[in-house]
């Protein structure tokens, strides 16, 4: 499998389905103008558009966009927005081409009657994939509204210019609006034609900082998130969940619920819901339910789980193997193993799980915040044995997910209500229902072992990665000799992605562990990392990074100290340096200082782009530091806000962000990558000051041991 | 149910609540207040402030029957005519949100802040608006919109 291919595959990508619109029907509902699609390369069609699955459709389409009658540019897209900012960012790719202003861009995003296809919105995918796409069909309109103009002159378009939404003609003074042009024409124009794209240095949209499309929706209130819609006859849906995990449903008596005014109590299975007229009502419902339950005892809980891991590993896919490690380590100067253990933890997006769902006929239309649209069709259609094409998903821009939101849950709870109560029905999930019932960041144990000559040249590698997860899990440090495994276990957590997925854990087993060999080997822990780099962007990022910090400069004492860290993966480059600061009778550790260089190619929005470096910086510090789901016996015990700590205001260190521009270079996805550096860092800072090696995310849940 | 009377935004609102339902639940669920949010109903994300008598408060643990008669402000509330409130003009400026759900919260904590201290520091907006989550980590940005916020309300 390629990367990209394994990519997906770790997000469960399923069936596809095909866009029910005809081509000209779509455009007669869009007001005529002019519909522009783009077939695209097969590979690409694996994560967007119906094109190459379906071998009666060789020309098929991966996405579209419209060039209406008033001038105004739409462009569908099945990514959806969830305050990575992509909505911003796509369009100024999109006004680039078309040369347009950002404001003339409409982007449908993620309603699945309206968008084509695609996988989902994770893995940093929309920058390299979604971007390139959109360009190349606003390009190629841009040529198509040059030539309409051609045609009506009697001109040569290549003596034509497209500017700020007009075509001109410099020989004859003469101008025509995108508006004029497209008017009238209903036009479909299907193009696998691979346009040039504006190269990155001469852009004058993209490159420069945008500011958020729809910013002052979100400052006035008036932003609709899919909790916050109502419909005609919306009831309210809640979830009557079981004790614990596995549980079943044995017994259930409904009668005393049902005789309250407008309930409906449905029981599916191990499913039990009620759908009222509000809050209340369905609470005292629920609470007039008579239920029983068989609990599956024994199962795992913090105490034991990294036994458990340990103890249920399979072998796993072959991974990487060069050389022989057992040779190299044999005749290695140095010798290091050590073991590394990451908690399960929580995504707590501050908007919960969501959906309302309405039926009318056998059609279903649900709006919720999935970060697979698509997915999520194919999951209703399948749980109510309906076709695909009944169902239609539309994702408001959403209240966050950082990969949290990939299933469908809270539809098909919303779908299945609604369908007995005959009406729309709306489920949004409690804190405490998001805490229990939503999947979390895997927990993992990773065995790392190495050798090295005493010049700190690294001769052997071995990494075995326990339950986290493959991503990032190769490393970017030139070893001639690598055994690199990853060792899937059925969890007894429900788990899934997470904004960066095992990349993470695999980033702090690594860079901790580098630390400790470059102290084995008396080294400086940076010297070290250069020394054993090839990779000319990684070692640009440490430079940049450590330049910025003054890395060295400052000894470390026994109350303040720095560490350093970095990697590469999904196309972006990251250092991150650390200083952190102890208190010496608390013994409570505070990230003073951090300073991170990222480097993801050409840079699209650098205002967004310093957004989301930061806002992974700061989500990180919960990981690192204190972040832990806590469980016992199939029941979350961290079920609650107060009893979930995730950083705030006083958490939150000095940061500084280098970000190193590459107009040279393709434009890679920067949503995940930064969030990868600071735990490492901030553990080799702690054995800098403090000679504790912490091995363990969270690093000081209670502050320092010891 | 009950009937009571709410002062929201300047206007008489009057609305049937069931006997202990949260203020939230009724600007939200019974007045179609939507621009104040849910987000753990144990007063620990900030996502659900509102003033009340120019106070902030968590509107998920005040019960709508204590604020009757009282003078409530939501993040509707803010908006003079087509004119944003500094505090929303500044959060606009610098960007201070990315998926925007903690915003609302955000911002009236930071106008309950600042009419109790109008020049704050980076100390007392981070201890002041210690109770609101930016679970998306702005709280960088959110410190310089409200310094700022502060500094064009004092020039007037």
């Amino acid at each position: 499998m390629t990367d990209d291919a394994l990519e997906l595959a770790q997000h469960e990508v399923d069936g596809l389905h095909v866009f029910d619109s005809d081509r000209r029907t779509f455009l007669k509902t869009l007001g005529g103008g002019i519909l522009v699609c783009l077939s695209v390369p097969r590979v690409l069609a694996q994560e967007s558009g119906r094109g190459g699955f379906f071998r009666d459709l060789p020309q098929d389409v991966a996405s579209w966009l419209h060039v209406g009658e008033d001038g105004r540019v739409t462009a569908f897209t099945g990514k959806v927005e969830f305050g990575q900012n992509i909505r911003t960012s796509l369009a100024q790719q999109v006004a680039e081409e078309l040369h347009v202003d950002v404001s003339a861009i409409d982007l449908v995003m993620g309603d699945t009657d309206r968008c084509p296809w695609d996988a989902g919105t994770f893995g940093s995918r929309t920058t390299p994939t979604m971007g390139p796409q959109l360009r190349r069909m606003a390009a190629i309109a841009r040529g198509l509204l040059v030539d309409l103009a051609a045609r009506r002159w009697n001109a040569d378009s290549a003596r034509l210019a497209a500017e700020k939404g007009r075509v001109r003609n410099p020989d004859t003074g003469a101008s025509l609006s995108y508006g004029e042009l497209s008017k009238g024409q209903n036009l479909v124009k299907t193009s696998t034609a691979d346009v040039p794209l504006t190269p990155a240095a001469d852009w004058k949209v993209m490159g420069k900082p945008a500011a958020k499309v729809n910013g002052r929706d979100f400052v006035t209130g008036r932003h609709v998130y899919t909790s916050d819609l109502t419909r005609p006859g919306l009831l309210h849906g809640l979830v009557v969940r079981r004790p614990s995990f596995k549980a079943t449903l044995a017994s259930v008596d409904k009668a005393a619920a049902e005789r309250l005014p407008g309930v409906t109590v449905v029981r599916d299975g191990d499913f039990l819901g009620i759908a009222a007229a509000d809050r209340e009502t369905a609470a005292r419902a629920a609470a007039a339910l008579e239920t029983k339950w068989n609990e599956v005892p024994g199962q795992p809980s913090n105490a034991t789980i990294f036994e458990f891991l340990r103890k249920n590993a399979t072998p796993g896919e072959q991974g990487t193997v060069k050389g022989s490690v057992e040779e190299a380590m044999a005749s290695a100067d140095v010798k290091l193993e050590k073991t590394y253990t990451v908690e399960y933890i929580a995504h707590v997006p501050l908007e919960t799980r969501t959906a309302v769902a309405e039926w009318a006929g056998d059609k279903l239309t649900v709006w919720t915040g999935s970060q697979r649209p698509f997915a999520v069709k194919e999951e209703l259609a399948e749980a109510f044995h309906i076709p695909a094409d009944k169902v239609r998903v539309l994702v408001p821009d959403t209240g966050s997910g950082y990969g949290g939101k990939h299933a469908g849950d809270a539809a098909v709870e919303a779908a299945r209500l609604a369908k007995a109560a005959g009406k729309p029905v709306k489920v949004s999930w409690s804190r405490e229902e998001e805490f229990t019932w939503a999947y979390v960041r895997p927990a993992g144990v990773i065995d790392v072992k190495s050798g090295a000559r005493r010049d700190g040249t690294l001769t052997a590698w071995e990494f075995h990665n326990i339950n986290s997860g493959p991503a990032a899990i190769g490393t970017p440090y030139a070893v001639a000799n690598q055994r690199i495994q990853f060792h899937p276990v059925p969890s007894p957590l429900r788990q899934g992605s997470y904004r960066g997925l095992a990349a993470t854990a695999n980033h702090f087993a690594r860079e901790t562990y580098m630390d400790e060999l470059a102290h084995a080997l008396a080294l400086d822990p940076l010297a070290f990392r250069l020394k054993n780099l090839s990779d000319a962007r990684l070692k640009a990022v440490f430079e940049a990074a450590a330049e910025k910090f003054s890395w060295g400069k400052e000894k470390p004492t026994r109350e303040r100290g720095s560490g350093v860290a970095g990697g590469t993966e999904k196309g972006g480059y990251l250092a991150t340096c650390a200083e952190v600061e102890i208190d010496p009778k608390t013994r409570r550790v505070r990230i003073r200082r951090v300073v991170a260089a990222f480097e993801c190619g050409a840079v699209v929005n650098p205002n967004g782009l310093r957004n989301q470096i930061e806002g992974a910086i700061v989500q990180s510090i919960g990981g690192a530091m204190f972040e832990a789901v806590r469980f016992e016996n199939g029941r979350i015990l961290s079920s609650r806000l107060s009893q979930y700590r995730v950083p705030r205001f006083a958490d939150v260190p000095e940061i500084e962000i280098v970000i190193l521009d590459r107009k040279d270079l393709p434009s890679a996805g920067a949503g995940e990558t930064p969030i990868v550096g600071l735990a490492p860092a901030v553990g080799n800072a702690i054995f800098a000051t403090t000679k504790v090696r912490l091995r363990a995310l969270p690093l000081v849940p209670q502050g320092l041991p010891g | 149910m009950s009937a009571l009377t709410l002062h929201v935004n300047g206007a008489s609102r009057p609305a049937e609540a069931a006997p202990d339902e949260s203020l939230l639940s009724v600007l939200r669920e019974r007045l179609n207040l939507t621009g104040t949010k849910y987000g753990c109903g144990e007063g620990q994300c900030g996502a659900c402030t509102v003033l009340l008598d120019g106070k902030p408060v968590r509107s998920c643990r005040t019960k709508a029957s204590e604020a009757a008669g009282r003078k409530i402000v939501t993040i509707e509330g803010l908006v003079s005519g087509d004119r944003l409130h500094p505090v929303q003009a500044a959060f606009l400026e610098v960007e201070a949100f990315q998926c925007g759900f903690c915003t609302p919260g955000m911002i009236v904590s930071a106008v309950g802040l600042i009419s109790a201290k109008p020049a704050p520091s980076s100390d007392d907006i981070a201890s002041a608006l210690g109770g609101n989550v930016c679970r998306c980590g702005t709280y960088p940005r959110i410190v310089t919109a409200v310094k700022q916020a502060a500094a064009a309300m004092k020039k007037g």
